[in-house]
């Protein structure tokens, strides 16, 4: 199991966030996470990367203990953007990924230059990768963390929104390479979105989080209206377009602005 | 002064407060200069503000019980930082906190240290001298603290500097790596108060960005590599120094107003070049459209 989650709690400054989650995710799996805006999705990725504590239960990752600073999970968390006069390159930081948890003063190694290299080609920013990391679009600026957090080797990646504040064109981009990802290498993905649709299509399993509780099955089976009904504990239609895009309505999201949305 | 630049140097060195200022202002700027771009790449120039006027009363303190005031600075600089870390705790607030608590300190540190020279001596020429710093004033002793406190600062940056870097341009990735971000931005700023504390011997209180911000600014603007920027920086700052003791001198005009005036003058040198060059590049593009629209 890639990802085994057995009963988990998270409290966070005395609030239950949601209890009783248990969640099993197959290696290889591509793992979609929904639900309403403050509901815990985040707080899901965080308490498997070990860093939000559960109050109950055990969270296992590759069969051990969640852990901070686990080689064989990459992490890309939720943000806008890059400040525009972030002074750093692209290469530098798909390298600190690599080894910027490490003390003591870096010295050049040619195994971890071209290690990063073959990440940044795998990703397609070879183009990019010299320039400030500020000055890149959004879309490029995924690329480059989506290489940081493959660069350990590792065999999960934990997306938290990569799709946000993106157009069309390179939300389909983004997606097709993490999809590529998964099945070439074998990387089970655990993504937090906001709209499943342009993830659908190669979704194997859905997470969804909403009213204190996380619900996992197959995409058919957690977004119907009955069983969203009866985990938001209130009316919600489930409405499929002619095109094959689904539709959640009446969810009654709060009203919220992102930096609020952890 | 000569144009004789070996007679020159000969002329420099011949009296010991000048060598002490260059041995004193070598360290400071080493230190300096490493610590400040740390200082621009975070953003945090308001904190190295702050701790530098903090050290002011620390350094009165200090000459009013008859102590070194190097001791005084780097007590109130170490004391500042670690309140500044404290409040900072709450880690949601971020930056937001860090700076009303700075601000709420600042007046009031520099009207205990305006007392506590009052209730010394009443002189204004021992003020002046901590605000805008000197080269006559710097004891053997001075310089012995200095060398000891410049090895401790650049230690722990060559040891936690790679993750420091990592925990400032992405925290939460550092973080989930396990990096102890928090306690790493605790770290730099004790790291930056000792920084503060010595350079405050040589370009004062008030001047102090000169070598602990301008330098690594200049450096950021000229290369986004982390190596060559911390390089280019330590470089600039011990050329700040050395060329605003001379001046200072060899003109007898006070040094740190040497010193600020070369930073500045790189600085916007630098921007300048900046700025023609993507104006050049802009106008050859715009001129590309151009052709490309005609064709």
């Amino acid at each position: 199991m890639a990802v085994a989650l057995e009963r988990a709690s998270v409290s966070l400054g005395g609030h239950v966030v949601w209890r009783d989650a248990s969640l099993e995710v197959a290696a290889g799996e591509f793992v979609a996470i929904l639900g309403p805006n403050g509901a815990g999705k985040s707080t899901l990725l965080k308490a498997l990367l070990g860093v939000v504590p559960l109050s109950a239960g055990t969270a296992r990752v590759f069969g051990r203990p969640v852990r901070r600073g686990n080689d064989a999970v990459g992490y890309l968390p939720q943000r806008r953007r890059f400040d525009p006069d972030l002074r750093i390159r692209a290469l530098d930081l798909v390298s600190l990924g690599l080894d910027g948890d490490r003390l003591g003063v870096p010295l050049p190694s040619p195994a971890n230059a071209e290690r990063v290299r073959e990440m940044i080609e795998l990703v397609g920013a070879g183009a990019y990768a010299g320039r400030p990391i500020g000055e890149l679009s959004g879309g490029e600026q995924q690329r480059i963390l989506i290489a940081q957090a493959l660069v350990t080797g590792a065999r999960m990646l934990m997306l938290d929104e990569p799709l946000e504040s993106l157009d069309l064109n390179n939300q389909q981009a983004i997606s097709d390479l993490i999809r590529t990802i998964c099945q070439r290498r074998l990387v089970t993905v655990l993504l937090v979105a906001h709209d499943i649709n342009p993830i659908l299509p190669f979704v194997d399993r859905v997470v969804y989080v909403a009213g204190g509780r996380v619900l996992c099955g197959k995409p058919e089976e957690v977004i119907r209206t009955e069983t969203l009904t009866r985990l938001y504990g209130a009316p919600v239609e489930v409405l499929r377009t002619s095109d094959g895009r689904i539709v959640v309505v009446g969810q009654h999201e709060p009203v919220s602005y992102h930096a609020a949305d952890n | 002064m000569s144009w004789d630049l070996l007679a020159d140097v000969q002329l420099l060195l011949q009296y010991h407060f000048m060598q002490n200022a260059l041995v004193a202002g070598t360290l400071v700027a080493l230190l300096a200069g490493a610590a400040g771009y740390f200082v621009v790449l975070r953003g945090q120039s308001f904190a190295a503000h702050m701790l530098s006027q903090v050290g002011f009363p620390g350094a009165a303190g200090a000459v009013l019980v008859h102590v070194a005031p190097v001791f005084g600075l780097i007590a109130f600089c170490v004391a500042a930082a670690l309140g500044i870390g404290w409040v900072g705790r709450n880690l949601d607030a971020g930056h937001r906190a860090e700076s009303a608590a700075v601000g709420s300190i600042l007046a009031f540190s520099l009207g205990l240290g305006l007392l506590f020279f009052r209730l010394y001596a009443g002189s204004a020429a021992g003020i002046y001298t901590f605000l805008f710093g000197t080269i006559l004033g710097i004891a053997d002793r001075d310089v012995q603290l200095t060398l000891v406190v410049a090895l401790l600062g650049l230690g722990a940056l060559a040891i936690f500097g790679r993750q420091l870097t990592f925990a400032t341009v992405d925290p939460d990735v550092a973080e989930a790596r396990g990096v102890h971000v928090r306690l790493l931005s605790i770290a730099f700023l004790i790291v930056l108060a000792l920084a503060v504390a010595i350079t405050v011997q040589i370009v004062g209180t008030l001047l102090i960005f000169a070598l602990l911000v301008a330098p690594g600014a200049s450096a950021l603007q000229l290369t986004a590599r982390p190596a060559r920027a911390l390089a280019v920086s330590v470089v600039l700052s011990l050329a700040f120094t050395w060329l605003g003791l001379a001046l200072a001198y060899f003109s007898d005009l006070p040094v740190g107003f040497f010193i600020t005036s070369l930073a500045f003058a790189v600085y916007v040198a630098i921007r300048a070049v900046k700025g023609a060059l993507a104006f050049r590049n802009g106008s050859l593009q715009l001129r590309g459209t151009w052709f490309a629209a005609e064709a």
